[in-house]
Formats: C-alpha cells, sequence, structure tokens
C-alpha cells in the first residue's frame, strides 16, 4: 500500500484549519505551517457572524435565496457553481459548529440565535458575541490540537512560506520556508500545498487586516506561474474606526442591531451630537435606499458615505467621518449582542459609543481577488490548492457581509479532500523535484537583501505604497490616477532594489522579514493596479465615474493576471463566468 | 513652539544569551497613538533619542485590535497589551520590557507555546465523533450560553500567568487560562465527557492545588475572564473528583 499522502498546509486561519481537519480525519498527514500560532490568526478579528439559511426565523429563508442574494450582492461575477455549492452546505457548517462548541448566542427556547447583515432581508447571520470571528477559529484550532496530539498534525508555527518547489514539468513537489527565529530557509517535500495565507490588507498600508496579511504568499506563486483572479476587486467597508497605526473595523452588526447612520444637515453644525434634533438630521442612507436603509451592501454605503462628505461636504466639523448612531438601542441590549465591538471603540478612542454616536469612515477591509483556482480549489500549477481570502472563488464584485467566514470553512472543506485525491494519484518525483535549485534561490535573495548596501527605508517605502493605493484604487477610480499609481509602483520597485536593512543581524529579524514581504506586495499591487485600470465599467466595489454602468457585454468575465517574467510586470487574460443557474439582472437596492 | 513629543524606553536584547540593555527614544506625538504605532515610527526611523542608528524593534502583534493576544509585553511595569496602550494615557517615559516569565526570543518578543502545551494536557476541546453533517447539536439555553462565553473569550495571551505569583519554575503551575478553558469545555454538553480527564491532568503537582487565590490574575486579565470563579468551580471539581477516585481505587 502506498503510503498516505504528504500534504502541507500553509495557514492557520479558518480555512488552513478546516482544509487540516479533513486531511487528518481523512488519515492524511499535514503539516501546518503559519507565521503566527494559528490561534493568533487574522479570522480572529471577524466579529459580526456567518451567513447559513437555517430559516430559524419563520421567514421562508432558503439556500436558493442565501445563493440569490450572493451572487447579485456580488454583481454576477461570482462562478455560481461553487456560490451554490457553498450556500448548500452552510446549515450543515454551523450546525457543525455548533457541535464543536462554538458559543453561539441563543433563542430564549435554545435555539441559535440569527441577526440581520448587510445585502438581504433575512436574519441568517449566526453570531458568538461580537466576536464570532475568534469563536469559529478557536473551536477549528481545538480540534486541531486534538489531532497534533495525536500525531496526525505537526505545527510549524514561526515560519514563513516564501516559495512553492516546482520540479521540471512545473508540478508543485512542496515548500521553501524560513524560520523567522533562526533565518534559516529549508525545503519541505509534499504531495500537495494548500495556501491559504489570508487577505492582501498590507498591500493598502492602513487597512482593517491584521499585520500579517501581506498577500507576500500569494504574490510568490503569482510570481511562479499562478494566475491571480479578480484582483481590482477590493472591499471598502464602510465602518471602519480611522486610527494611527490600523482602521479598526467597526462591524456590520452595529447596523444589523439597528445602528443609524447620518450627519448633520447644517455644515459645521458645532452641537454635540446627541443634542441635534432629528429634523435637523440628514439618514442618507434611509433616504436613498428605503427598502434596505442602513442594511445595503457595503459598496453601497462606502459610496455614500463618500459622496456626503466629498460632494456635500457635510462630513463632521468638515472631517471625513460620518456618525454611526447607536445610542438610541438600550444598554442591556447592546450589551449583549455588541460588547465586544463597542469595547473596541471605547479602549481605542475612548468615548462611549452607548452614550456617543461614534464617528467612523470607509477602510480598506478584504479582497474579493486572489489566486485563481477551479472548482477543486486547485491553481492552474498542479499540485498547488488555494483557500479562504487568499483565492477568488466566492464573492464575485462584492462580497456580502458575513460571507467570508463561510467561505473560508467551506473551501477549507473542499480542498482537503480534493488535495488528497490528487497527491494520491500523483506519479513519484524524480530525484529532488527541484528542491535544492529552489532553497539556493531563496538563499541568494536572502543573502543579496541583508547584505545591500543602499539608503532606502523599507517601512517608508510601504508608507508610500500604501498612500497612493488608497487613494487611488479603492472606493473612485480613474484611469488616469490609476495610471499613476502604477507608475509609483514601478519607482518604489526601483527604489526598493537601493533597500537598507537597518538590521542586518540572523536572529528573528523582524524587518528582514518585512522587506522579503514587501517585494511581494510590490508586485501584487500592480495586478490590482492595472486590474483597476483594464476594467472600464462600473461593478460592485469597482466604481470609475467615467463608466458608471455595469457592462456585461464586454466585462462579464473573470480578470486573470499572470506574471511575465521577462517583462517583470502582469499580463492580462479573461475567462467567461458560470451563471448556468441565475441569469444577470440589474443590481439595484 | 517646540513639537511635542513621545519619550520611550525600550529594554532590548539581541538573542536569548546575550545581555540587555535599554535604548531611549522620542518620537513626534500624534494624537490617538499607541505603543504599537511608536514602534512603528522607530522601524520607519530607526535612531535613537540622542541620534544614534539602531535597529527596529522585534515584538510580537498581528490584530492591534486585542482580540489576537500576540503583543503581550511589561508597559511602565505592567503585565498588558500593547495595542490597546494608549500613549496619552501612559506616563513617560514610557517603559517597555518582555514578559519575565517566559523564553525570550528577542527585545520584546517572548516564547508562550507553553500555554498551547496547557491546553492539550487538558484536552481543551469537544471531542466530536467527526466532520460530517450530524444534523444540529444539543439545544443550549442562553444562561449556559452566558456562563461560557465570557471564558471562550481568552486570547492566550499569558498575562495572567506573567502576574501569578505561583506561576515558576519551581511548582511547574499550569496557570489560570488553561484552568479558565477545561472549566469552558466541562460545562458544554458534550465537552464533559472528558471532564474526569481534564480533573486529573488539574490534580496533584502543577497543578489546580498551586493556586494561592491571590487574585492577580484577574486584574491583569484583558478580556475581564471570571478566573476566580473558574478556579473555584474547578477546584472543587478536582476535590470531588478526588474523593471518588477513592473510593473507586
Ligand atoms: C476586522 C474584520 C472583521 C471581519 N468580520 C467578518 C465577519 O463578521 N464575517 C465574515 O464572514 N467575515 C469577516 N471578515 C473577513 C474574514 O475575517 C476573513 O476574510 C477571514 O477570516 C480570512 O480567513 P483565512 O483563513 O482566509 O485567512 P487568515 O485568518 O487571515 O489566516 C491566514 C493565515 O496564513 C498565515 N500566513 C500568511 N502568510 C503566510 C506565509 N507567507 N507563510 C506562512 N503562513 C502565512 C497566517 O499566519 C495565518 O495563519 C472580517 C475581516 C476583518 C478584517
Ligand atoms: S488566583 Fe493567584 S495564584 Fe491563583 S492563578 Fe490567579 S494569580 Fe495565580
Ligand atoms: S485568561 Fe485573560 S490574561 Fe489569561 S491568557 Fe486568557 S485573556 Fe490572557
Ligand atoms: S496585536 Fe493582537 S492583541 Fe495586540
Amino acid at each position: 500500500m502506498p503510503a498516505a499522502p504528504k500534504i502541507i498546509v500553509v495557514g492557520g486561519g479558518l480555512a488552513g484549519l478546516a482544509a487540516v481537519i479533513k486531511i487528518a480525519e481523512a488519515g492524511g498527514k499535514v503539516d501546518l505551517f503559519s507565521i503566527v500560532p494559528v490561534k493568533r490568526s487574522h479570522s480572529v478579528c471577524a466579529q459580526g457572524g456567518i451567513n447559513a439559511a437555517k430559516n430559524l426565523k419563520g421567514e421562508g429563508d432558503t439556500t436558493a435565496q442565501h445563493f440569490d442574494d450572493t451572487i447579485y450582492g456580488g454583481d454576477f461575477l461570482a462562478n455560481q457553481t461553487p456560490v451554490k455549492g457553498m450556500c448548500e452546505a452552510a446549515p450543515g457548517i454551523i450546525d457543525l459548529l455548533d457541535r464543536m462548541g462554538v458559543p453561539f448566542n441563543r433563542t430564549p427556547e435554545g435555539l441559535l440565535d440569527f441577526r440581520r447583515f448587510g445585502g438581504t432581508l433575512y436574519h441568517r447571520t449566526a453570531f458568538a458575541g461580537a466576536t464570532t470571528g475568534q469563536q469559529l477559529l478557536y473551536a477549528l484550532d481545538e480540534q486541531v490540537r486534538r489531532y497534533e496530539s495525536e500525531g496526525k498534525v505537526t505545527k510549524y508555527e514561526g515560519w514563513e512560506f516564501l516559495s512553492a518547489v516546482l520540479d521540471s514539468s512545473r508540478v508543485c513537489r512542496g515548500i521553501c520556508a524560513m524560520d523567522l527565529r533562526t533565518m534559516e530557509v529549508r525545503t519541505f517535500a509534499a504531495d500537495a500545498i494548500v495556501l491559504a495565507t489570508g487577505g492582501i490588507g498590507a498591500i493598502f498600508g492602513k487597512s482593517t487586516n491584521s499585520v500579517v496579511c501581506t498577500g507576500s504568499a500569494q504574490s510568490a506563486v503569482y510570481q511562479q506561474g499562478a494566475y491571480y483572479a479578480n484582483g481590482e476587486f477590493i472591499q471598502v467597508h464602510p465602518t471602519s474606526i480611522p486610527g494611527e497605526d490600523k482602521l479598526r473595523l467597526m462591524s456590520e452588526s452595529a447596523r444589523g442591531e439597528g445602528g443609524r447612520v447620518w450627519v448633520p444637515k447644517q455644515l459645521g453644525d458645532k452641537r454635540p451630537a446627541k443634542t441635534i434634533p432629528e429634523g435637523d438630521r440628514w439618514y442618507f442612507l434611509e433616504e436613498w435606499y428605503p427598502k434596505y436603509g442602513n442594511l445595503v451592501p457595503r459598496d453601497v454605503a462606502t459610496r455614500a458615505i463618500h459622496k456626503v462628505v466629498y460632494e456635500h461636504g457635510l462630513g463632521i466639523d468638515g472631517q471625513p467621518m460620518v456618525y454611526l448612531d447607536l445610542t438610541h438601542i438600550d444598554r442591556e441590549t447592546l450589551n449583549r449582542k455588541l460588547e465586544g465591538i463597542l469595547e473596541i471603540y471605547e479602549k481605542f478612542v475612548g468615548d462611549d459609543p452607548r452614550e456617543v454616536p461614534m464617528k467612523i469612515f470607509p477602510g480598506m477591509h478584504y479582497t474579493m481577488g486572489g489566486l485563481w483556482v477551479d472548482f477543486n480549489q486547485m491553481t492552474n500549477i498542479p499540485g498547488i490548492f488555494a483557500a479562504g481570502e487568499a483565492e477568488y472563488n466566492y464573492h464575485g464584485a462584492n462580497r456580502l457581509g458575513a460571507n467570508s467566514l463561510v467561505s473560508c470553512i467551506y473551501g477549507g472543506f473542499v480542498v482537503g479532500p480534493k488535495a488528497t485525491e490528487y497527491a494520491k494519484a500523483l506519479p513519484a518525483m524524480q530525484g529532488d523535484g527541484g528542491a535544492a535549485d529552489e532553497k539556493k534561490r531563496q538563499e541568494e535573495l536572502n543573502k543579496h537583501l541583508i547584505s545591500n548596501a543602499g539608503t532606502e527605508n523599507p517601512f517608508k517605502l510601504w508608507r508610500e505604497l500604501g498612500e497612493t493605493m488608497t487613494k487611488n484604487v479603492t472606493v473612485i477610480r480613474y484611469n488616469k490616477a490609476i495610471k499613476q499609481t502604477d507608475e509609483k509602483i514601478v519607482e518604489l520597485l526601483e527604489r526598493y532594489r537601493n533597500v537598507n536593512l537597518s538590521d542586518k543581524s540572523s536572529w528573528a529579524n523582524t524587518s528582514f522579514a518585512f522587506t522579503r514581504q514587501l517585494y511581494n506586495m510590490l508586485q501584487l499591487a500592480r495586478v490590482v493596479a492595472q486590474g483597476a485600470a483594464l476594467r472600464n465599467e462600473s461593478r460592485g466595489a469597482h466604481y470609475k465615474p467615467d463608466f458608471p454602468d455595469r457592462d456585461d457585454e464586454n466585462f462579464l468575465k473573470t480578470t486573470k493576471a499572470y506574471f511575465a517574467p521577462d517583462a517583470d510586470e502582469p499580463r492580462f487574460e479573461y475567462e467567461a463566468v458560470d451563471t448556468q443557474y441565475i441569469k444577470p439582472r440589474p443590481r439595484k437596492y | 513652539m517646540a513639537e511635542r513629543t513621545v519619550k520611550i524606553e525600550i529594554k532590548r536584547q539581541s538573542s536569548p544569551d546575550s545581555s540587555p540593555h535599554w535604548d531611549k527614544f522620542e518620537l513626534p506625538h500624534r494624537p490617538g497613538m499607541n505603543v504599537i504605532s511608536a514602534m512603528m515610527e522607530i522601524a520607519a526611523n530607526p535612531y535613537t533619542a540622542d541620534g544614534k542608528e539602531t535597529t527596529p524593534i522585534a515584538y510580537d502583534s498581528n490584530c492591534l485590535e486585542e482580540i489576537c493576544g500576540s503583543c503581550a509585553m511589561l508597559i511602565n511595569g505592567k503585565a498588558r497589551m500593547a495595542c490597546t496602550a494608549l500613549v496619552d494615557k501612559l506616563d513617560q517615559p514610557i517603559k517597555l520590557e518582555p514578559l519575565s516569565k517566559f523564553p525570550l526570543v528577542r527585545d520584546l518578543s517572548v516564547d508562550r507555546s507553553v500555554l498551547f502545551e496547557n491546553l492539550k494536557a487538558v484536552k481543551a476541546w469537544v471531542p466530536i465523533d467527526g466532520t460530517y453533517d450530524l444534523g444540529p447539536g444539543e439545544r443550549i439555553f442562553p444562561q449556559v450560553q452566558e456562563e461560557r462565553y465570557p471564558l471562550s473569550r481568552c486570547i492566550s495571551c499569558c498575562c495572567c500567568m506573567e502576574v501569578c505569583p505561583q506561576f515558576n519554575e519551581s511548582t511547574g503551575f499550569v496557570g489560570a487560562a488553561t484552568i479558565a478553558q477545561a472549566q469552558l469545555f466541562n460545562e458544554h454538553p458534550a465537552g464533559k465527557v472528558l471532564k474526569e480527564e481534564r480533573l486529573h491532568a488539574l490534580m496533584g503537582d502543577g497543578g489546580i492545588q498551586e493556586c494561592g487565590y491571590a487574585q492577580n490574575c484577574v486584574q491583569a486579565c484583558p478580556k475581564q475572564l471570571p478566573l476566580t470563579k473558574a478556579i473555584s468551580d474547578v477546584g472543587r471539581d478536582v476535590m470531588v473528583q478526588a474523593v471518588k477516585d477513592a473510593f473507586t481505587r
């Protein structure tokens, strides 16, 4: 009997852990790599909840309705087959998480409670206080710990994936990784690898994402020949709290529980928010979108806030901020349902949102785009699979709130068995499968970087990248500005060659690791920017005032970027979208 | 008028076996800044207050919103999270040191994997049959959820262990966080089946008996876990179990 297939999972967020559990359960051996201890992965940040049409509120909700809301919310860009699979599996996933011990909120009868989220008219979002992501991640982490203690999973925490090991026929045979303490570079053989490395927020400098969400791993395999799909679709969350180090999310659940967005009608109204009478407030979302009100999808809410601030000039005190108001809801309800997020506001701003309306503004939040994968979650490089925010399969042009957690777990549950199946059928490799060459390539890169005698500070280059990306490639996009951004990135890549590491040591050198990631961020930023430039229409989160309408004739298609090594830049192809179940219709909320 | 600045002193150590020293920094003040943004500023301008070039500070962080548990350190002598430490609320010079009871990695970064090992020892999980669809779990009333939820918010930061007088090499004490997690799963309708094993893991040397009820842990916990209650609940269960064991042996 052949030995059990050996699979490497990179990333221990919800997607990675879900994959590990499925592989271990089927008897496979898994090595799990993560920069941070997996329990500290970005998935812990998710606050609001996870979607599944359980229909426990007598509203007649169905998985078909969930499917339709997701496709419509994504402006018909998502391939429908995988989305349909996800929505149908979602209720079973919630049940499983419940059995794993997630402390979901309950109804008086002891059933799961559900709240409303954006882009739907149903109560479809299960939640555990305001820390749902933390609770879900812990539940999966605990199951993985159980497998670890049974010897089925080996964790490599504090290791960074650098690149895939590819053999002479460009088939993946393992990974090359770096120990972030000893800075040692090593290769690890595997029959298949799963990248579940999360989001790319750091490309925009400040975002709602965690620090390690750089997209570096995705960029590395893109530079090795993997397609990157729909990179231009970036979700900017309407309600974040501007901060010095990051933009902290104020979850959509604040609006799900009745939070109202408004500005004073009078420019420069100096009165404290609470003393401004109803008649002098402008609840612009409720006025413009009477059906969905404050719960329109994120792209719609974000553009509305931009418009109120920049076109009507009605930001609070002339600043780019609007009110998100919960003060009309009683304290007890707020504490029970939203405590975790209210605490964040209190801790970082110093005001009590139960008493004072919060000041918020849109912030970069999520990438709908990611590594191109087929319906088995495999990239175009045989043996490299992807799941979670790192791939593009489930959200089209815009993600609905609370759909990411379910897509991560579902994607992990699909990829585990599919990677196993693939690995079992894989012919044995010749020689070392390219491991020695890849290791040498990475070691040379490291040697070069550490001894580079330049003048540029990598953290300053990063700030410049973030500023230009946020300014020109987020909410409102003009081709001229995008083009300038791409030129700026080219300039930054040029300056990167002249980078200087003030820390040249070879022990736990965090700025060295960061500088390596920065290179990959710069390469991936060009995919996002150029993809946006090429798509001359408006769809979901991608909005161009010069092309304000969706253009199905020319752009109902998936963007696929691939790296052209000689030109050192992306090239683009397009692929038809699977629309076999729901016919595209105009998206009007 | 001179620009407003922030003074920070950081205890640094380049590797586990080198000797520590202090670096002083003076940074431009920005409204709303926290200890992490100060260290980001140092990374972009790695110069000490007297103009000497230095290296960026090594520290752990990820979420920057006090939910991942990475950034625990001693700030003005107190074990707490750096991302929620707002500069304007701290006395200056702000003194930063690594947690003292865990193996040092570099500068402010320490190795806290001991907690993850402890969680294995108390089997802090629900032993589900499998991930296939078995329909909904048992009904759980809001009262039980409300007991469990606060315990489930532990971010594994290890502050409770840092401040515990009993947490040291000579006792081998597991610490409050592990005990609280054992209780979290003992309260779950299906997690309960491992209760006896959990209690056994918490008996004897290094177990719950080491706790002197000093309650430093409760005060240090950034997530306000009801640690005193968890410790006394588990303590009682361990005692009952010990009596049971005596009779069934
Ligand atoms: C503040 C916030 C709130 C959110 N709230 C919700 C919500 O309520 N509902 C919802 O559905 N979605 C929500 N989202 C989105 C959702 O949280 C994320 O999309 C999701 O958690 C991503 O999970 P993941 O498994 O793909 O990746 P992550 O959880 O980001 O995990 C990535 C993993 O990869 C590892 N990694 C990365 N790079 C490397 C490398 N090079 N080498 C080794 N390891 C690496 C990391 O260490 C980590 O373990 C929210 C997002 C944010 C930012
Ligand atoms: S009560 Fe005291 S001795 Fe017991 S765990 Fe807490 S700090 Fe330690
Ligand atoms: S119990 Fe509190 S202090 Fe201890 S590890 Fe958990 S969150 Fe940190
Ligand atoms: S960085 Fe996550 S807790 Fe501070």
